[in-house]
């Protein structure tokens, strides 16, 4: 098991359970090299990864960015916004144009879903999914459930609900996939209008009441409402939602057990969570940010490593 | 053909006690010295010179970790498998120190290229030694050399040379065996 089963990361659907141990262990010695004095080893310098961001991004952009600075490679950034994609361009003109620059590697995020399948099918470099549209994000998912393997041993056997807007969320569909690759039961928590139809189809829970989804979990993934995507309105209001999907200190001290909050980023502090939470011994939210530029650092020396020179 | 046995039990335990008095003979007390097992094979080695090394000198500790140069070696994206990295543990300073690179086998030179390089990462060392338990001289591909040499060995490339290890097969001994004969 020395060897990814795929040669593009466009999901966690993809991926076999040995991918997902493999990808971890390797991380495991990223996680070690960023927590030394010189925190850059030079794997892979003779390779240049191009940054595609056809949609906002803070977190992830930057994960990748210095994940790729830490293994020494040359990096290309772009930013829709400020590129010739508002002229008219096609996507597949944008990569190509990109790739006669001489790029090994591609990491995209885009609003379309299956855009990076579409992009892994019609160029010839390793493609690495960073989100795209309401389909999957497979690199947070990793470092999601790499964090609960840091926190609890293993994922398998866990309970892991996530709640909030599942609807237009890719970390949830990733998540779900991922979780349950390990072993782990999911649950999707969060009201009617923001559960899609037919998920219970993937095998998961569904809870529309936030105390009892915490009751049941030994883990909760808070998710934003992201508005940006919502064409209608799916609740009746801001304030309503908070208090019946907010999780506050109160909650969690009433529960029974301690359980273990995540996030995703961007936090809207004082709707999903609030400060007291997201800034309590419970939450992992900044070991996620730690675990997730030495997750990128795997993924990146793992599919690098299949681009043979000769 | 049959693996020949380079060195057996007894010759195998006479090397590691040669090995550390000549160590003793160059780092006295060991107070500026620290000995590095490069990962895998030679982390072994290493931890049979710190015990050899301890029980001779008598309430000394050696400070003793291992290293991986995965990330540093010249070989990634040059062969069909990516190569899959152990843990490194230093837990010491190596800035100002003696350091002695262990590693079970020389051979073409390229892992403690890696290795030099690796190390770095930890300080600047005042210097480095290298030993090893065998010698697999005229296949170098750098210019290595060691400082400390258990058995020298004249071998071709389709031999190869593996050391046992007690803890792992069960007995101490090197074998030099015949890669093509060995897989069928």
């Amino acid at each position: 098991m020395n060897q990814l089963s795929v040669d593009h990361l466009l999901g966690i659907k993809d991926l076999n359970e040995n991918d997902i141990h493999l990808i971890f262990k390797t991380a495991d010695n990223f996680k070690d090299v960023i927590n030394r004095p010189i925190k850059k080893v030079p794997s892979l310098r003779d390779i240049t990864v191009a940054n595609l961001f056809f949609e906002n991004s803070t977190r992830t952009k930057l994960s990748f960015e210095i994940a790729e600075k830490r293994l020494s490679a040359d990096i290309l950034n772009f930013a829709a916004s400020s590129s010739s994609v508002t002229k008219g361009e096609t996507l597949i003109d944008t990569v190509n144009n990109i790739l006669a620059m001489k790029v090994d590697m591609v990491v995209m995020r885009h609003p379309n879903p299956g855009a990076a399948v579409f992009l892994s099918k019609n160029i010839n470099a390793k493609i690495i999914n960073a989100g795209d549209g309401a389909h999957e994000h497979p690199s947070q998912a990793l470092l999601d459930a790499y964090s609960i393997r840091e926190k609890y041993g293993e994922v398998a056997g866990k309970k892991v609900v996530i709640v909030g807007d599942i609807l237009h969320s890719r970390v949830a569909l990733s998540n779900i996939f991922c979780l349950q690759k390990l072993g782990a039961e999911v649950m999707v928590c969060g009201p009617t209008t923001l559960i899609p139809k037919y998920i219970a189809a993937l095998g998961v829970k569904v809870e529309n009441n936030l105390i009892k989804a915490l009751q049941w979990c030994d883990i909760a993934n808070m998710l934003r409402i992201q508005l940006e995507r919502q064409d209608i309105k799916y609740f009746p209001s801001l304030r309503e939602y908070i208090m019946l999907y907010g999780v506050n200190k109160k909650i969690l001290d009433s529960l029974d057990k301690e359980i273990t909050i995540m996030h995703p980023g961007p936090i809207n502090r004082g709707v999903e969570i609030t400060s007291d939470v997201a800034d309590s011994g419970q939450s992992i939210i900044l070991n996620q940010v730690e675990n997730g530029v030495a997750i990128r650092m795997a993924i990146l020396y793992l599919l690098a490593g299949k681009i043979i020179t000769n | 053909m049959e693996p020949i046995v380079l060195l057996n039990n007894k010759s195998f335990e006479l090397t590691i006690k040669r090995l550390c008095y000549q160590l003793i003979e160059n780092h006295n007390d060991f107070k500026d010295s620290v000995i590095i097992g490069l990962q895998p094979r030679g982390v072994f080695l290493a931890n049979r010179i710190k015990l050899e090394l301890e029980s001779i000198l008598n309430n000394v500790i050696i400070n003793s970790g291992k290293l991986d140069v995965t990330f540093f070696r010249d070989d990634f994206r040059r062969r069909d498998e990516v190569i899959i990295p152990n843990s490194t543990q230093i837990d010491f300073i190596i800035e100002g120190k003696n350091v002695i690179l262990i590693d079970d086998v020389l051979y073409t030179g390229r892992t403690i290229r890696a290795g030099l390089d690796a190390m770095l990462a930890f300080g600047r060392p005042s210097k480095v030694e290298l030993l090893v338990l065998i010698d697999r001289r005229f296949s170098r591909d750098l210019p290595v050399q060691p400082n400390y040499v258990g058995k020298t060995v004249d071998s071709i490339i389709s031999e190869k040379v593996k050391v046992e290890w007690k803890e792992i097969e069960g007995e101490d001994k090197v074998v030099l065996f015949n890669q093509n004969v060995q897989k069928k």
